[in-house]
């Protein structure tokens, strides 16, 4: 709130400014485009005759979207504000993690024992 | 907007949505005679505060305010006030199980019964724990941390009134439709379109997505506050354990919010647009909705309590007056509960049938996160040896706390057992459970931390009398209402139930109503010591900042403390940082104050949350043109704000010294 004033509070200004330039946004922006497109792409042209290997396509170019963003767009590094952007992304990904596999182990057991009729049988179960 | 909600809902008019006179409950005694008293207490209420003149303080000094210390005082009030509301809740249900035996049906029709169980889970957590929770936080930890605010004042504002407008959506339910009978997750498909046609999900709905809002917004205003505005020396190592809870606590909900959010957007989607993310057919799954929710609702129950373990090692250190014992194993374990606290959710339904790999995985998980949570037990036990313990009220509490939390622990851990599990789930063992934790753990700490932290917002203590009939009130009280339970409990009988036809149970539902009642009057002399205590207020007047010798930065300051909190920014050494400027012979600095740069009050929370309860409003009962509307005007009302530059002024030099000085000339 009071960045721009000369007696601003204790806390404000010991963070060195976030690296951005031009180019950086440029490379940013370029590579989210070519990210995008290319799945696309192989979507509308039926480039793969393996509908599967075209979600685990995309979803690998979705991975690298995001380490793009973060990198050019929210300025991540291993330094930045004393290494707290590092440790909360890594806090992230574990929740993330943990949140998205265990769902889905926890839903894969679900279907398999209360819902037979969709998954074909009871006695699945590990 | 969809065809399928008019099929379902009654009418809608363009005008009013659902809302038609049928809508507010004339034909009900019980709400009408509520309703007519809590009109004539806010008439009452409203007429006495013109009456003194007092609209204009309240709107400059507190409803607009952006100082920590006033919105931190704010939240507890709501909470108190909620805290009634969920009481009432509790004691109706108390009362109505105690009657309904055999060919007495009790006084509560079922679906009236259904909702008083859902809105006082409700309320409970999420409008009283909750509050108090953020309030205790709010208050303390920029004092103890030596900071002037918190990161960001403005949004700290509108957290609060983002909170009050949820509560006040959900307070509406009661005299304008209904509330959900759901039980307080409102699981699917009992909360879908189809077999909740009514308002009262939406209500639900609602007010915790406006009240969400605010939550999650605190959360990031304190991780900041937290992380990069402590005084200078105050390394992570040297930090009060209230205030590295608070951290914890804040990432916990930083990470969590987000999950009950989404998970209550999908069911809205399902209730609002025929989506089918939970609904029976069309490929949708009510058991992701249960997973999903509690994903958000374990981390929750140790969003509540982590603080309330800070609040505890604060007060056990100072009235032992020693440091508190293993500090950083107490950091480790708060840091090992926030990690864990994500990997245990599923022991809230080891019955849905996940069978034995899965479930063995959280039971085990389960039990490993009590070790964390008894190693904090040993530590206060540890710092009480050979102490120099003086028995305040707060202490009485903390070991009420201790022997009680123990016990609701253990029955924790018999429960994290599957096999145990599949007999007592959904039990009243289960109530009894979560009751004993989290009254024996919240709520005792949170009466706890307000008798302890009182002068300081005050400048007087809290009447120890009164604080003593509460406290033994509550204790025995809990152990009547709750204990009986248990017993219930492992004799299968089950939860949210409105009509009995076992008659020898009956003589249990009725000692558990005496432990209502008993609580009851321990509200009540909670109440009494606020009243005693302001009457009393010159004979118990503290004017040292300091009453209760106390260990950390937040009693180094007056009571109550300016404004701006600090002159200068203290600088600290060692963990407990006052205790060691104490021991040093600090004396408070006479000359050389600069003006302090201060932010400006200002009415934009509390005019973008009532947008955001009319949105909410308008939305339960489908007035689409207002839903838009408000909503519009939240959005545009936000980017007016931004544009507001007059947000900050300067205290000058003068008056710094001028109020500093009075506080010398009284500790000299």
């Amino acid at each position: 709130m009071s960045d721009h004033h000369e007696h601003h509070g204790h806390h404000e200004h010991a963070e060195e400014a976030p690296h951005s330039s031009f180019k950086g946004y440029m490379i940013g922006f370029v590579a989210s485009v070519i990210l995008t497109a290319i799945p696309f792409w192989m979507v509308m042209s039926d480039v793969l005759d393996s509908r599967n290997a075209t979600i685990l396509i995309i979803l690998g170019f979705a991975v690298v979207q995001i380490v793009v963003h973060m990198i050019y767009f929210l300025h991540m590094d291993f330094q930045s504000q004393g290494g707290w952007t590092m440790l909360s992304l890594i806090f992230t990904v574990v929740l993330l993690f943990i949140t998205l596999f265990g769902s889905l182990w926890v839903m894969y057991h679900m279907n398999v024992n209360m819902m037979p009729s969709m998954m074909g049988g009871a006695d699945g179960m590990p | 907007m969809s065809s399928a909600v008019q099929t379902y809902s009654d009418t809608t008019s363009a005008v009013f949505g659902r809302l038609t006179w049928d809508s507010f409950p004339f034909h009900d005694p019980i709400i009408l005679g509520t309703f007519a008293v809590v009109a004539l207490g806010g008439l009452a209420l409203v007429a006495a505060l013109t009456r003194y003149k007092v609209w204009g303080y309240l709107w400059t000094e507190w409803f607009t305010s952006i100082d920590h210390k006033r919105i931190g005082v704010m939240y507890m009030i709501l909470g108190i006030i909620m805290l009634l509301r969920g009481f009432a809740d509790a004691i109706m249900m108390r009362l109505h199980q105690a009657m309904a035996f055999g060919d007495a049906t009790g006084y509560l029709p079922p679906h009236h019964y259904d909702q008083i169980f859902t809105a006082h889970g409700v309320i409970m957590i999420f409008f009283v724990a909750m509050p108090f929770v953020v309030g205790l936080m709010n208050y303390i930890v920029p004092l103890q941390i030596g900071a002037r605010d918190v990161a960001f004042p403005f949004l700290n504002n509108f957290s609060f009134w983002m909170t009050a407008s949820g509560a006040i959506l959900i307070m509406l339910s009661l005299f304008v439709g209904e509330f959900a009978k759901s039980g307080w997750l409102a699981y699917p498909p009992l909360t879908g379109i189809l077999q909740s046609p009514g308002v009262g999900v939406d209500y639900y709905i609602w007010s915790l997505q406006i009240a969400g809002v605010g939550t999650l917004l605190s959360g990031v205003n304190f991780v900041v506050t937290i992380v990069k505005m402590r005084a200078p020396g105050m390394t992570m190592m040297k930090m009060p354990v209230f205030t590295w809870t608070a951290l914890c606590t804040n990432i916990l909900i930083v990470a969590a919010f987000p999950i009950l959010t989404a998970v209550l957007a999908l069911l809205s989607l399902d209730r609002y647009m025929d989506f089918n993310f939970f609904t029976n057919d069309l490929g949708g799954n009510a058991m992701m909705y249960v997973n999903l929710i509690w994903i958000w609702g374990h981390p929750e129950v140790y969003i509540l309590i982590l603080p309330i373990f800070g609040v505890f090692s604060e007060i056990v250190s100072t009235y032992s007056g020693k440091r508190l014992f293993g500090y950083s194993s107490m950091v480790y374990a708060t840091v090992v509960i926030t990690v864990l606290s994500y990997l245990v959710w599923l022991h809230h339904f080891f019955t849905m049938g996940s069978g034995a790999t899965v479930n063995s995985f959280f039971g085990i998980t389960t039990m490993i996160i009590s070790i964390p949570t008894g190693a904090k037990i040993f530590n206060w036990l540890f710092t009480m040896y050979r102490g120099r313990i003086q028995f305040e009220v707060p202490m009485l509490w903390t070991v009420g706390f201790m022997v009680t939390f123990v016990i609701g622990g253990m029955t924790g851990v018999l429960l994290a057992v599957p096999p145990a599990d599949f007999v007592l789930h959904n039990s009243l063992f289960l109530i009894a459970h979560f009751h004993n934790v989290i009254i024996g753990g919240v709520v005792f700490g949170v009466f706890a931390a307000i008798t302890y932290w009182y002068p300081k917002v005050t400048g007087y203590k809290l009447d120890p009398f009164w604080g003593k009939c509460s406290f033994w009130f509550w204790l025995i009280g809990f152990y009547a209402a709750f204990m009986p339970l248990y017993v219930l409990g492992l004799m299968g009988v089950t939860r949210r139930m409105s009509h009995f036809e076992d008659m020898s149970l009956q003589i249990w539902f009725q000692v558990a109503a005496v432990g209502a009642f008993l609580i009851g009057l321990g509200i009540l002399c909670f109440l009494i010591q606020l009243y005693v205590s302001f009457k009393k207020r010159e004979s118990l007047r503290d004017e040292s900042g300091d009453p209760w010798n106390g260990r950390t930065l937040e009693w180094s300051t007056t009571s109550p403390p300016p404004q701006y909190n600090f002159a200068f920014t203290p600088q600290v050494h060692e963990n407990d940082a006052w205790w060691q400027m104490k021991q040093q012979g600090f004396q408070p600095p006479k000359e050389g104050f600069l003006p302090i740069h201060m932010p400006k009050n200002t009415a934009a929370g509390m005019v973008l949350a009532g947008l955001a309860t009319v949105f909410g409003f308008a939305m339960i009962w489908y007035v689409w043109w207002l839903a838009a509307a408000s909503f519009g005007a939240l959005i545009l009302g936000a980017i007016i704000h931004t544009f507001n530059y007059k947000r900050d002024y300067y205290i000058p030099a003068e008056d710094v010294a001028t109020v500093e000085n009075q506080r010398g000339e009284v500790l000299a």
